[in-house]
């Protein structure tokens, strides 16, 4: 059960690897969208400090996701993944890998890069561990929420704006906790309860959303 | 695996139903598939052979009715029954960024019921000598074809549902798969597929199967 | 009580009894607004603080209380046709996600008509009707999805999923932005909690409606799904001999 985990997790990190430079695109989007915000208004670093902890926190939410759509696209179209569902492994655990390598590939590079943005956006330095943290815990929540959007639209020719409308109502909680995590953490007040409570939701999210994730592929695949 | 005499394992239809959209393609269909036994799914487009064979599989979920493997209800054993199940579909079912012996490599220890066979072998039976390391982007349609076919030599399963196999491969290859197929019947195995390609084995073995017969009733 | 829940979950079943039902329905739902809404918004006291803008809340609070049962009958029946595939609870459901919509828009406006004599401004990011929105939003993705895939009976059952999803999600997503609102708002505007301290003069007035706004939503609901089932059965037998009887 697990060699098949493992064989399917070294599959997509290869062809992640020979795909490399797309890996780069979520990273310049999410560079692009804080940069966007900072125009958008006056550079007063007091204000960019205020804002940035939401700002940073929407940009990793949007690149997160638009990164998803190809998780199970590619597979889909090729049959690879119907093969997939005709192993004898359980389709949760085949799911929960290609999150995995997923958000290895996607989720850890935007949370190595977001120091980089907190320069941009003025943020102190003590925020910088809770930035860290929080997207360390909340980006694996996103993959996997956004998992389940994206096998539920993925037979569906154009799905951009309705993987949107399906998925980003259900990153509310985590947007909220992140942001003000970091925004506490900013201000020098301990930050420790939004990580924790940001953790549970990757305890349930982790419990659940595999099922659900291969649900839907079994629809999508009908 | 389910523990059963060869002989047992047969695939039976009861009373199944399929339905595309809200239209019914297939109604009330009885099947019973034996060891050693070809079925051929005969009809005109849009009668519902691939609708069938993805039910079969355990892709779809028949409109009514159940399809059992070994006397059990696939739905409830999925896994047991997909280890005995090697499907091609009208998609290869391989990436075309890994060349053709990774593919068959993932594709047999995915599967976890392979054969102790040199799979760089396999890859020369169905004529890929050479093309082994090459990502499949730049190989040709039949070739591609070949390397999702080489699945049916390095993976040994008693269950074979095949959705026009002969598509895209050149006459030595029609030849090659012909004999794999009798050699699968000879060793008891199950095959159900659908093909325009003329079937030349003994008719004992081969049973037809015309979905035009079974089609729902519409005005 | 299981062959019941079968036979009432064959369309044609549904049909007939439906049928028999609905003009009962009607007359309770009239009878219950000609009650509840003289009573509520003309001969209840007003409030001592917030004058006569208090008469909203009879329309604000049961559309908010349908809004989020709504979703959780939507979401039940997903359940009910993943398990079991039952073809009718499908129907429910994608009858359910409009009236949900309606509701919440209909919440969302009387809070919104509500706030601006309370806080001087249309929208104060409250953490209720923040709530509301987002309730909204996960409505629109439910239809949206629905009507996006064509196969009908993938499309019922990937919308149950997102049901799901989000049933598990509302009290997380209600839970954090109140957690939010304490965060950043503090409590000023607090005043407007409808707690359990209410007075009964106007407790029964809001429970007449309440009673009156389940009443509209099982019926429109059952008038919704029936639509639904004949156009899904369209092609069986029992629809065109009725249809053809005519």
């Amino acid at each position: 059960m697990m060699r098949a985990a493992f064989i399917l997790l070294r599959r997509d990190l290869l062809l992640a690897f020979r795909h490399r430079t797309e890996l780069v695109n979520p990273l310049l989007f999410f560079l692009i969208v804080v940069s966007l915000f900072a125009l958008s208004m006056e550079p007063d670093p007091r204000v960019l400090a205020t804002i940035g902890p939401g700002v940073i926190w929407v940009a990793a939410l949007l690149a997160a996701m638009l990164s998803l759509d190809s998780i199970f696209r590619a597979d889909f179209e090729d049959g690879t993944l119907e093969q997939l569902m005709l192993t004898p492994h359980s389709a949760a655990l085949l799911a929960l890998t290609k999150v995995l390598a997923h958000w290895l590939v996607s989720g850890l590079p935007l949370m190595l890069m977001s120091p980089l943005l907190a320069l941009l956006m003025n943020l102190p330095i003590e925020a910088l561990p809770a930035l860290l943290a929080t997207l360390a815990v909340g980006t694996p929540v996103l993959s996997l929420i956004g998992a389940i959007g994206v096998a539920l639209t993925v037979a569906l020719r154009r799905s951009g704006v309705l993987l949107s409308l399906l998925v980003l109502p259900l990153y509310i909680p985590v947007l909220i906790f992140g942001s003000s995590a970091v925004g506490d953490a900013a201000a020098g007040i301990p930050y420790s309860g939004a990580l924790l409570l940001i953790s549970a939701l990757l305890v349930l999210t982790l419990t659940l959303a595999p099922f659900a994730i291969a649900a839907a592929l079994r629809i999508s695949l009908e | 695996m389910i523990d059963s005499p060869q002989a047992a394992r047969s695939l039976q239809a009861h009373s199944l139903s399929c339905e595309r959209g809200d239209r019914e393609l297939i109604r009330d269909l009885n099947l019973e598939i034996k060891p050693g036994k070809l079925v051929l799914v005969e009809g005109s487009n849009g009668s519902g052979k691939t609708t069938l064979l993805r039910t079969l599989c355990g892709l779809r979920t028949p409109g009514a009715g159940r399809i059992t493997w070994c006397g059990e209800d696939i739905r409830h054993f999925r896994s047991e029954y997909h280890a005995e199940l090697n499907y091609i579909g009208h998609l290869p079912g391989i990436k075309d960024d890994l060349s053709a012996i990774e593919n068959l490599q993932i594709g047999c220890q995915l599967q976890t019921m392979h054969a102790d066979i040199d799979l760089m072998d396999v890859l020369d039976k169905v004529g890929l000598f050479g093309f082994e390391e090459l990502p499949c982007r730049t190989l040709s349609a039949g070739q591609r074809r070949r390397v999702a076919l080489a699945r049916l030599w390095a993976i040994k399963a008693p269950l074979w549902i095949l959705d026009e196999p002969f598509n895209a491969i050149d006459k030595k290859g029609v030849e090659l798969l012909l004999g794999l197929l009798e050699s699968h019947i000879n060793n008891k195995g199950l095959v159900v597929l659908t093909t325009h390609q003329h079937l030349d084995i003994g008719e004992g073995r081969l049973q037809r199967l015309n979905l035009n017969e079974h089609r729902a009733q519409q005005a | 009580m299981w062959v019941w829940f079968h036979k009432l979950g064959s369309p044609r079943y549904f049909w007939g009894f439906s049928q028999k039902l609905m003009p009962w329905l009607i007359m309770a739902c009239c009878l219950a607004f000609l009650i509840g809404l003289p009573w509520a918004l003309v001969f209840s006291p007003a409030d001592y603080q917030q004058g006569e803008t208090v008469r909203i809340m009879y329309i604000h609070v049961p559309a908010a209380m349908m809004s989020m049962m709504i979703y959780v009958v939507m979401a039940s029946a997903g359940a009910v046709n993943l398990i079991w595939r039952i073809k009718l609870a499908e129907l429910v459901a994608a009858a359910s996600a409009p009236i949900g919509a309606s509701f919440t828009l209909l919440a969302l406006i009387t809070g919104s008509l509500w706030g601006k004599p309370m806080w001087g401004t249309w929208w104060a990011w409250d953490a209720r009707l923040t709530s509301e929105l987002i309730l909204l939003f996960l409505y629109l993705g439910f239809i949206a999805l629905y009507n996006a895939i064509e196969d009908r009976r993938s499309a019922g059952r990937a919308a149950a999923i997102l049901a799901l999803v989000g049933v598990v999600n509302i009290p997380i997503i209600h839970y954090s932005v109140e957690w939010w609102f304490t965060l950043h708002q503090g409590p000023t505007t607090q005043g407007m909690r409808v707690g359990g301290s209410i007075d009964p003069s106007m407790r029964y007035p809001l429970f007449t409606m309440m009673i009156a706004f389940n009443l509209f939503y099982v019926m429109t609901l059952i008038k919704r799904t029936r639509t639904l089932v004949l156009q899904q059965e369209r092609n069986s037998g029992w629809v065109r001999e009725m249809v053809g009887s005519r």
